[in-house]
């Protein structure tokens, strides 16, 4: 089955809606996706029929409230693969999911002189939690050195893991790469030293299947704006017996079992990391959002975006001057700049045109040096997008050069 | 080509990005420095200011950026050597209502703006005046630690 995107289309209102007097053309999904009218409408249902906090009160809309929530957790749990709904925390998004398990189980397991591996792909929120869990403990923050193509490797993992290694994070998908790290090997790698493995998977989440179990990894952080849900959500799957194991971050209502002067105890996870009202709205929008997206099936979904990522590159690659700086990318992301223009100025013409693509460092500082540019500018092709949209984005390029060159 | 975008990169300030005037710093005590980025965008300017007694004697910038904020640089040590820490300061204040689509302050004349009126094409792009005001922030920086310096 292929997607029928003009059907999609129909699910977006802001579709609709024209950008500086010209027809939307929005290519900047990995930064945040579209969010459907079946997102909005459960969460509207949730705001306007059964707005009650959960597990709290006695009441019959209360209780809808939970068995929605609850039900979330549930969709969730079977969106990654896990093997019980107890494994998932419902999180602000994927930047507090994965500083929880850094300030967690980070700041509570290591000690000076083990080390933390990680890499220069990373999104900052994988790796600056890591980086301030080793200036906290003394553990040393190692990194894995990428191929020249700025790829991770199992090799290469494998060549810098060391029987010191407690914790390796890492992303599934890079944000501006669109490569696919080889997770399951490295999660096999990982734990013949015994490490953790901490994925960050806010990038592969709108894009392919994911299956905790047969990854193999310890802990992984989607949010739920990526993949056509609200902002303000997200999730960590932690492997139960690891999860329930750890300390809680933040304290407060719901999340204690019995409270008293001289001390209190937690309750077990989920739950000891969700103190406070959660965002109810946002977890029943974020779980309509999977049940929207996997409604397609991940082949047509894949198939799609490949095709327009083929696409584009194709096209792209005959502006002259234009450098793509991940041509066998392994998702609908990619990255390129135009010689001798900088990625702002280049955005402000796609801006004036109706484009909306992302110019910047794209909260990956060490990838902009790897790559030896200020900033780039990146286009992701999502399930909305068509050859139109493709179209569009080549011709403002080509106006861009032709503005900029005329100087 | 769009007309706003044309309002935009107008020929002055794409002049003044590539062959930008006044650019690199000067090693002299008699200069101060202020170092200003913007992060999210990569934007990284230094302006550096020599004064003497209340007159502007020479402003430097050195940086890199989009054509919007290294443009802005060159056009600024332009407009404001010569004046006094008080023009100098009203002149920029005007900048940031030209750069917002506002009219220059009544006291002054586009001769007092110079090259830096054409930014009012910034106006239409609302998240590109950070890129043009950036070198105008840190020159009032480097005004208030001379100033400072003197107290």
């Amino acid at each position: 089955m292929s997607l029928d995107v003009n059907e999609i289309r129909e699910d977006f209102d802001i579709l609709k809606e024209p950008m500086n007097g010209k027809p939307l053309v929005y290519l900047d999904s990995a930064a945040t996706a579209l969010k459907p009218k079946v997102v909005l409408d459960r969460m509207a249902h949730y705001n306007t029929k059964a707005s009650a906090n959960v597990h709290r009160g006695v009441y019959q809309i209360s209780n809808e409230a939970t068995q929605m929530y609850e039900g979330a957790r549930k969709t969730v749990a079977d969106f990654l693969g896990a093997a019980s709904e107890r494994e998932i925390v419902f999180t602000k998004g994927a930047t507090s999911a994965l500083n929880l398990v850094a300030m967690s189980y980070g700041l509570h397991n290591l000690k000076p002189g083990d080390e933390i591996l990680t890499t220069e792909l990373e999104h900052h929120s994988s790796f600056l939690p890591w980086q301030n869990v080793a200036k906290v403990t003394g553990a040393v923050l190692k990194f894995v050195p990428l191929t020249e193509e700025g790829r991770v490797t199992v090799e290469n993992v494998e060549a810098a893991v060391t029987p010191r290694t407690k914790v390796v994070a890492l992303n599934h998908v890079s944000n501006v790469m669109g490569f696919i790290t080889p997770i399951k090997e490295i999660c096999e790698v990982a734990h013949r030293v015994g490490a953790v493995v901490v994925v960050d998977a806010a990038q592969s989440a709108p894009h392919m299947k994911i299956d905790v179990q047969a990854l193999g990894c310890d802990f992984l952080a989607i949010t739920g704006h990526k993949i056509y849900g609200p902002t303000g959500i997200g999730a960590l799957y932690g492997r139960f017996d690891l999860l329930n194991a750890m300390a809680p971050v933040e304290f407060g209502g719901e999340m204690i079992d019995v409270v008293d002067l001289a001390g209190s105890t937690f309750k077990d996870a989920p739950f000891r990391f969700e103190a406070g009202t959660p965002p109810i709205a946002g977890a029943i929008g974020l779980a309509a959002a999977m049940d929207y997206l996997t409604g397609f099936g991940w082949d047509a979904v894949r198939q799609h975006e490949l095709a327009l990522r083929d696409y584009a590159i194709s096209q792209l690659s005959q502006v002259e001057g234009l450098q793509i700086f991940n041509p066998k990318t392994d998702t609908g992301i990619l990255s390129f700049n135009l010689d001798m223009v900088h990625p702002h100025d280049m955005a402000t013409v796609y801006d004036a045109n109706g484009i909306c693509v992302r110019a910047g460092h794209h909260c990956a500082q060490l990838l902009m040096r790897f790559l030896k540019q200020p900033a780039t500018l990146r286009a992701t092709f999502s399930i909305y997008n068509t050859q139109a949209d493709v179209d569009a984005l080549v011709r403002a390029t080509i106006e861009g050069k032709e503005t900029f060159d005329v100087f | 080509m769009s007309s706003n975008l044309q309002n935009l990169y107008r020929q002055v300030i794409m002049d003044h990005y590539k062959n930008p005037r006044n650019k690199g710093l000067i090693a002299d005590a008699g200069y101060q420095d202020v170092h200003l980025k913007n992060p999210t965008c990569g934007d990284d300017v230094t302006i550096s200011v020599k004064a003497s007694g209340d007159v502007i004697d020479d402003i430097r910038h050195e940086g890199v950026g989009c054509a919007i904020c290294c443009s802005s640089a060159s056009v600024m040590s332009e407009v404001l050597v010569d004046k006094t820490f008080a023009e100098a300061l009203h002149i920029t204040d005007s900048f940031y209502e030209i750069v917002k689509g506002e009219d220059i302050a009544d006291d002054l004349d586009e001769d007092d703006m110079g090259d830096a009126i054409v930014y009012a094409g910034v106006s239409q792009f609302p998240a590109r005046i950070k890129c043009a005001t950036i070198a105008w922030k840190a020159f009032e920086e480097a005004v208030a630690e001379v100033r400072k310096a003197r107290d």
